[in-house]
């Protein structure tokens, strides 16, 4: 197990790597750089940027290097924390990140967690239920959930919550708490603005993983040990949720990868609708306004939160079921 | 249990299917793999439905200049985020008059709707001048007004007409996504192939690469490949480098799906069969797995349309996909950004219905054609 772990580890790093440079080069292919965007705001503001301030400001930031050195100053300084200042937002990088990749981390796992939590037990009810009613209507909502994409549920819940039941949304804090020190109702604030944005991230994915789930566990209850349970006259609660279930939930974690990466991306596009601060959406913001160094952080830090899941399922999956790491 | 199902439906069969069937002829053996399929999609009738809603679609966009009754681009501050225009049917149908009122006292102005002195709708009138399919010129419209502004669905922040840019809409969004799909399924079969059927290192190089992609999340990936192209692009342009980046992430799945069909062929007999006959590599692969594989791609593929068609959208939405001068539907959905412009005109979100409806009907089209492929998987 140990040996299957630290090998996966090394992929995992490699994949990094490899992700670092594909993030890096993709962006350096934009034309114009963030400093031609701050010497344009300068002058704006009426300040007097002459050639020579130009040329050292490029030196200064390498604009002119190979992109192979910059890339090399990059993750150097990613490697040792040292992420550099934002033009965007005027602040170091490692501090605009720090809040928002744990906001993004507690949306995304938060989401996995509520469509395991519903999936799970809908789906096993909708097998065992196959072709009543309640099925139906599951099936109905599992669809709807399925093809309304995120953002538009997100304007959708948002319009429905102003209108009918005069919530506040958007935004992490309501203004009064903006600037307050923590507190339980500053918290209490948070949660109230963070539960919707997190079940329209989890929507569809738990609408998929319920429909994963119910075609799994009707396959599994159709195989011969089920039948031997029951004729062994085990209890059919215990047929279903030890026998049956705890096989059905296999593919559920090979998929765990699939559905982070859905997950992350649907945390992307609700954020910026509900204007929470979170990687995902500092990402298009510093990619709107060309802030190159730390759109490749953020590509990048996405990426690694997706590997570290990948990471986790494929030991989950090595330990439920050991006859994955044998043919490993 | 398949040969029941097989044998109840010859009752249910077209009649050049029975004949098919008849005395003369082994029976079931002779209806061909294809329209054996054709008869397994034409069961699931939710994709029907679907792709004769598609289709219908299709044809709207084709035809979107002689369906829309305004000039999509004809911006007009008079118009400005307006409400949708009221029909009537006392008198053959029209639209109610919306006037402009000053109060005499506060010199406040606001809108009042007359509906008795209704602005009647033409068929088949004249409105703007387009050119059909291109080559024919004409200014006939499905309705047109004579008086006044026909805003089926109201009016953007710019007082464009809202139903006639959804309708143009379509073209681009309803090709991008499709395009985007095409280039992978090109991409994605060609690479597949090579690496299930070259297989050693070429292989593990192209999985790895594949990995490396697949890791990086979508929409990030998506919208930083967008953000690339320089905003100051002609729509054309923008549009074809668009399919190509939308297309750059979708091939991955594909091509790993290929490889794992190609795969599963290359040791089956009849390839070893065409080997031992000295068939050469490209033989084997171009008459023997590829359209094996076929109609497994083309499942694969039509189900990563729905993906590619939000994707787009979704990029559009954010002002890093097509931009403005370009219509499309994420384009339109941009008006619906802001939380109080949908809350005081909540008439801009109704492009979404179109996206649902397109994502809908192609998810369920794709899931047909998937079971009527390979009913066994």
């Amino acid at each position: 197990m140990l040996v299957f772990i630290i090998r996966r580890l090394a992929y995992a790093i490699l994949t990094v790597v490899a992700v670092s440079v594909i993030a890096f080069f993709i962006i350096e292919l934009a034309p114009g750089s963030a400093l031609t965007e701050e010497i344009s705001r300068l002058r704006a503001q009426g300040a007097e940027v002459s050639g020579a301030q130009i040329q050292a400001m490029e030196q200064q930031y390498g604009i002119n290097d190979p992109w192979i050195v910059k890339y090399w100053k990059w993750v150097s300084g990613l490697a040792h924390g040292h992420m550099g200042q934002s033009f965007l937002y005027h602040e170091p990088v490692s501090q605009l990140i720090g809040s928002r990749l744990a906001l993004s981390v507690a949306l995304s796992f938060g989401a996995i967690i509520v469509a395991w939590a519903i999936a799970i037990p809908v789906g096993v009810f909708s097998a065992t239920h196959r072709y009543t009613i309640p099925d139906y209507i599951i099936t109905v909502i599992q669809f709807v959930g399925v093809a309304i994409p995120e953002f538009l549920l997100a304007l959708g819940v948002m319009v429905a919550a102003v209108k009918w039941f005069g919530l506040q949304v958007g935004g992490l804090f309501d203004t009064q708490y903006l600037n307050a020190p923590w507190s339980m109702a500053r918290f209490g604030d948070m949660v109230s603005h963070l539960w919707m944005p997190l079940a329209v991230i989890a929507v569809g994915s738990t609408a998929w993983l319920t429909r994963v789930m119910r075609a799994n566990l009707f396959d599994v209850l159709g195989q011969q040990y089920v039948q031997t349970a029951r004729a062994k006259g085990v209890p059919e609660r215990r047929v279903i949720w030890k026998h049956a279930v705890r096989n059905a939930l296999h593919p559920l974690v090979m998929t765990f990868g699939t559905t982070l990466g859905a997950l992350i991306s649907g945390e992307a596009i609700v954020s910026i609708v509900f204007a929470l601060p979170t990687t995902g959406q500092a990402l298009v913001q510093t990619l709107i306004s060309k802030d190159t160094y730390v759109a490749a952080t953020l590509l990048t830090l996405l990426s690694v939160l997706l590997v570290i899941g990948n990471l986790i399922s494929d030991i989950a999956l090595a330990w439920i079921d050991p006859r994955v790491k044998v043919t490993d | 249990m398949s040969q029941l199902a097989e044998l109840e439906t010859t009752d249910l069969m077209p009649d050049d299917d029975r004949a098919a069937l008849a005395p003369e002829s082994s029976g079931i053996g002779e209806v061909s793999q294809t329209r054996l399929m054709i008869r397994r999609f034409r069961k699931s009738k939710l994709a029907v439905i679907s792709g004769i809603i598609l289709i219908i679609m299709y044809l709207g966009a084709i035809f979107a200049p002689f369906l829309s009754p305004n000039d999509p681009a004809q911006v007009d501050a008079n118009y400005k985020f307006s409400k949708p225009s009221q029909l009537t049917f006392s008198g053959g149908p029209g639209i109610c008059q919306v006037k402009q009122v000053i109060d005499p006292v506060t010199i406040s102005s606001h809108y009042v709707t007359d509906c008795k002195n209704a602005i009647p709708l033409h068929f088949f009138g004249r409105g703007f001048e387009y050119k059909l399919f291109g080559l024919i010129p004409t200014d006939r419209h499905l309705v047109t007004v004579d008086k006044g502004k026909l805003l089926l669905f109201g009016a953007d922040s710019q007082g464009r007409d809202i139903a006639s840019r959804m309708v143009f809409g379509s073209r681009v969004s309803m090709t991008i996504g499709v395009l985007g799909v095409i280039i992978a399924t090109i991409l994605g079969s060609v690479i597949g192939t090579v690496s299930g059927y070259v297989r050693g290192p070429t292989d593990t190089i192209i999985q790895r690469v594949i990995e490396i992609i697949m890791s990086i999340p979508q929409l990030p990936l998506w919208a930083t490949m967008a953000a690339v192209m320089p905003p100051n692009m002609s729509v054309t342009n923008r549009y074809f480098l668009m399919t190509i980046i939308l297309s750059l992430v979708t091939w991955t799945g594909l091509a790993r799906q290929v490889r794992g069909k190609v795969m599963s062929y290359a040791n089956a007999d009849y390839v070893n069969a065409a080997k031992s006959a000295g068939s050469s590599g490209s033989r084997i692969v171009l008459t023997h797995l590829v359209p094996n594989a076929a109609s497994h791609i083309v499942a694969v593929s039509m189900l990563a349309v729905p993906t590619a068609i939000l994707a787009e959208t979704a990029l559009s939405f954010l002002g890093i996909g097509m931009l403005d001068p370009a219509i499309s539907w994420g384009v339109l959905l941009q008006d619906a950004s802001k939380i109080d412009v949908l809350q005081q005109y909540p008439w801009v979100l109704i492009p979404a219905l179109a996206v649902i409806l397109c994502v809908t009907c192609f998810q369920l089209l794709g899931d047909g054609v998937r079971d009527a492929v390979d009913p066994y998987s």
